[in-house]
C-alpha cells in the first residue's frame, strides 16, 4: 500500500450530504478491474450524458480536474460496500477526503488503500468549503504524523485518528503481514474453538 | 456485575489478538458473490490461497439474468455480463470455494440462500463482501459487509481486523397494526434515526413488536440496519429462530443440534446489559411507510404527504429536500397516493423470501396489474416453495411477470433496469440516484404495498385495499 505521509492539493468542495458509493461509482461500473478508467467513473452519472458529453460538475472544469482532496459534507460514502468506489477517487487523483462523518465501510475500504479520511467538525468543514469556493484552485495541506490540515486561509485544524489506522498508513502497513504476526495465535484459537462448536464443521 | 449484550458475547468470543484497540476477529463464514471479482484478483496478485475454502460460499446473484435461464451462462447475451458469472466459477472451483452457481436449483442471492441452507447459525461472525450481510444478524449472528480489500484478507486468512462498534438497541413495543410489516417498520426507523443514525453502532432489535416477526421479516428488518449506517443489526434467536432452523442442509444434526442448541440459548443480551444508546419506538403507530426522496431516510406513511419545502426552517435541509424532489419529480406537499408510478419490482435480498411473496400474492389476487410488475424469487428454494403454493399464478393471472432468481432490478447490472425517469414502486433497499438505472426514480415500499401499487397504479394504501 502507498504511504500517506503529507499532501498539498488542490481541493475541491461538495456541499451535498449523504453522498452514496452509487454516485462516487455507479454500479455498472463494478465489473472494472481496477486502471486508469475509474478516473472518468467517479462520479459518472454527475459528470456525464449517456452519449459520452460532459455535464456541469466541479471535476469536468480547471482547477478541479486536478483536484487531490475532496471537501465533503456528513455521512460521506454510505451504501453499498463497493471497493470500486474508492479505485474512482484514487485513479481521480484524490488521496484525501475530509468530512463531517463518513460511512464505516466506505471509511475501512479508503483506509486499506491508502486514502486519507479526516473527520473534521462540520462547521470547520463548512467553513473550507466556503473558502474553496471563494478561490477556485485554492490548496488544502493535509499532514497525518502531526494530524493537522491547513485550510486555504492557512489556519491549522487538528483531527483525531485511530492510532492503528495512523500507523498503517505512515507506514503503508499490509493488514496481511500484521495478520501473519499472529499465527500461532490464531492456530490454538482455531482449533480451540472447533472443540467448542464441532457442529461448525461436522460432514 | 453488568450483564453482556448479545453483541459483546459473539465479539469477545471471536477475538484472537488485540492491538491498541484494533482486534484480530476469527471469520466462522465469507459469504461472496461475482462482484467479489476485485478481491479474487487481489488474492491472485498476492499468490495466495483461500485458507479455508469451506467456510466461504459464493453465490451468482448479481449479474444473472432474470429470465431466459434455460441455457445456464451461455446463455447470457451481454459478454461483460457473462464474463462475471464465469469469472466466480473459475475462481471458486479454483480455490474449492462452494458455488451456488447459475445452473443450481438452490441459486439465490447471498442474503437469502445461506439462512435457508442453514449455513448462517446464531452466534456466528459473518463477514460479506455486500452491505447487506447485515442481514444475517436476524440469527443472532455478528454480519456485516466488507470491501474488496477486507474481503480478500478474510479469504487469505479466515481473520478480520475490525476496530469495536459501539451498541444501540432499537426496541419496538407494542403490536404491528393490519397491513404492516416488517419493511415498514424498518423504514420508520431509518426515517427516525437517520441514514447515519447507526453509524459506528451495531443495533439489537428488542420488543415484543420484533420478536413477534417470523424470521422472514427479522432478516428484511436486519437487512436494512446499513440503511441507517450501522455496521449490523441483529435480534436474538428464540423458539422461531430454533424452529426454522431445525433440519436445513447444513444446520447440526442428531447431538450436534443438541450442543448447538444449548450454546445458542446462552447468546441472548442479560437482563441488566446496558447499551451505549437506545430507542424505542411504538410498533402499533407505525403504518405502511413509502420513501419520496433519493436516500431511505426521507419517508413517510402512505397515509401523508411529500414535504412541504417551505416549512423546512434549516436552510441545509430545505435545499437537500429540494434537491431530491427535483431528481424525483414530486411536487413540494403533495399527497403521497398522489404518485403514478411506471412499474413495480418485487424482490431483492430484502424482501423476496417466501412470506414476501405470500403477501404480495395475497394483494395481488384481488385485481388486475395496470402497469409492468415483476416479481423476482431471492432463490431457486423460494421459488419452487411459491410454486408449490400456487403463488406463481396468482401472479400470472393478475398480469405479474414471474421470473428467476437473482438481485435483478434492486442492483440493476445484470441487464434489469429503468429507463431514465421511470418511477418504480420497488420492495429493495435503496433509493439512491441511479440506483435502479441512470435516471431512474424509486419508491421503497413492502412486497404488499408494492402489489397495491401495480393494481391502481400509483403509490396506495394497501389496507384501504385490503379491506374490502
Amino acid at each position: 500500500m502507498q504511504p500517506f505521509t503529507k499532501l498539498t492539493g488542490i481541493a475541491v468542495p461538495i456541499d451535498e450530504p449523504n453522498i452514496d458509493t452509487n454516485q462516487l461509482c455507479p454500479t455498472r461500473f463494478n465489473k472494472v478491474p481496477r486502471g486508469p478508467k475509474h478516473r472518468d467513473i467517479l462520479f459518472h452519472d454527475r459528470r456525464f450524458n449517456a452519449d459520452g458529453s460532459e455535464k456541469e460538475h466541479l471535476l469536468n472544469v480547471e482547477p478541479f480536474k486536478r483536484s487531490q482532496i475532496v471537501v465533503a459534507n456528513r455521512n460521506w460514502g454510505g451504501g453499498s460496500s463497493r471497493e470500486s468506489a474508492v479505485y474512482a477517487l484514487y485513479e481521480f487523483g484524490i488521496r484525501c477526503v475530509i468530512a463531517p462523518s463518513f460511512a464505516d465501510i466506505h471509511s475501512n475500504n479508503c483506509a486499506k488503500n491508502g486514502l486519507l479520511t479526516v473527520v473534521l467538525p462540520d462547521a470547520e468543514c463548512a467553513a473550507i468549503r466556503k473558502q474553496l469556493r471563494e478561490r477556485p484552485g485554492a490548496t488544502v495541506s493535509v499532514d497525518l504524523a502531526a494530524q493537522t490540515v491547513t485550510d486555504a486561509k492557512g489556519q491549522v485544524r487538528r483531527f483525531d485518528i485511530h492510532p492503528v489506522r495512523k500507523k498503517c498508513l505512515l507506514e503503508g502497513l499490509d493488514d496481511i503481514a500484521r495478520t501473519e504476526q499472529y499465527q500461532d495465535r490464531f492456530e490454538a484459537f482455531e482449533a480451540a474453538y472447533r472443540k467448542e462448536r464441532p457442529w461448525l464443521y461436522a460432514g | 456485575m453488568a450483564g453482556k449484550t448479545m453483541f459483546e458475547k459473539i465479539w469477545s468470543r471471536h477475538v484472537i489478538a488485540e492491538e491498541e484497540g484494533e482486534v484480530l476477529l476469527y471469520v466462522d463464514r465469507a459469504y461472496v458473490h461475482e462482484g467479489s471479482s476485485h478481491a479474487f484478483a487481489q488474492l491472485d496478485k498476492r499468490g495466495r490461497r483461500v485458507a479455508r475454502p469451506q467456510q466461504v460460499f459464493a453465490h451468482a446473484d448479481h449479474y444473472v439474468p432474470t429470465t431466459g435461464r434455460d441455457r445456464g451462462i451461455e446463455g447470457i447475451a451481454i459478454p461483460e455480463i457473462r464474463n462475471m458469472v464465469k469469472l466466480l466459477q473459475t475462481n471458486t472451483a479454483k480455490h474449492g470455494v462452494t458455488l451456488f452457481g447459475i445452473d443450481d436449483p438452490r441459486q439465490g442471492i447471498l442474503h437469502i440462500v445461506p439462512p435457508e441452507q442453514g449455513i448462517t447459525q446464531p452466534g456466528l461472525l459473518i463477514v460479506g463482501a455486500d452491505s447487506h450481510t447485515s442481514t444475517h444478524g436476524a440469527f443472532g449472528t455478528l454480519a456485516f459487509g466488507a470491501g474488496a480489500s477486507e474481503v480478500m484478507h478474510v479469504m487469505a486468512m479466515q481473520q478480520l481486523w475490525q476496530r469495536k462498534p459501539a451498541t444501540l438497541r432499537i426496541t419496538v413495543g407494542g403490536k404491528l397494526g393490519f397491513g404492516v410489516s416488517a419493511k415498514d417498520v424498518i423504514l420508520a426507523i431509518i426515517a427516525r434515526i437517520g441514514v447515519d443514525g447507526g453509524a459506528g453502532h451495531v443495533i439489537e432489535y428488542a420488543g415484543t413488536a420484533i420478536t413477534g416477526l417470523t424470521m422472514e421479516g427479522r432478516m428484511t428488518l436486519c437487512n436494512m440496519s446499513i440503511e441507517a449506517g450501522a455496521r449490523a443489526g441483529m435480534v436474538a434467536p428464540d423458539e422461531s429462530t430454533y424452529a426454522y432452523m431445525e433440519g436445513r442442509p447444513y444446520a447440526p444434526k442428531g447431538a450436534n443440534w443438541k450442543k448447538a442448541l444449548d450454546a445458542w440459548k446462552s447468546l441472548p443480551t442479560d437482563v441488566g446489559a446496558e447499551f451505549d444508546k437506545d430507542v424505542a419506538m411504538d410498533g402499533g403507530a407505525i403504518a405502511p411507510m413509502v420513501t419520496w426522496g433519493t436516500n431511505p431516510e426521507q419517508a413517510g406513511p402512505v397515509t401523508g404527504n411529500v414535504p412541504d419545502v417551505r416549512n423546512v426552517g434549516d436552510d441545509n435541509k430545505r435545499a437537500e429536500y429540494e434537491a431530491a424532489l427535483d431528481y424525483m419529480g414530486l411536487q413540494s406537499g403533495m399527497p403521497l397516493r398522489d404518485i403514478k408510478v411506471d412499474r413495480v419490482f418485487i424482490g431483492s435480498c430484502t424482501n423476496s423470501r417466501i412470506e414476501d411473496l405470500r403477501a404480495a400474492a395475497e394483494v395481488a389476487r384481488l385485481g388486475r396489474a395496470t402497469i409492468p410488475a415483476w416479481v423476482v424469487p431471492g432463490s431457486g428454494t423460494v421459488k419452487a416453495q411459491a410454486e408449490k403454493e400456487g403463488l406463481d399464478r396468482i401472479f400470472i393471472a393478475a398480469g405479474f411477470e414471474w421470473r428467476d432468481p437473482g438481485c435483478s432490478l434492486c442492483t440493476a447490472i445484470n441487464g434489469d433496469q429503468l429507463k431514465p425517469g421511470e418511477r418504480c414502486a420497488s420492495t429493495s433497499n435503496r433509493n439512491f440516484r441511479g440506483r435502479q438505472g441512470t435516471g431512474g426514480r424509486t419508491h421503497l415500499v413492502s412486497p404488499a404495498m408494492a402489489a397495491a401499487a401495480a393494481l391502481k397504479g400509483r403509490l396506495t394504501d394497501v389496507r384501504d385495499l385490503l379491506k374490502h
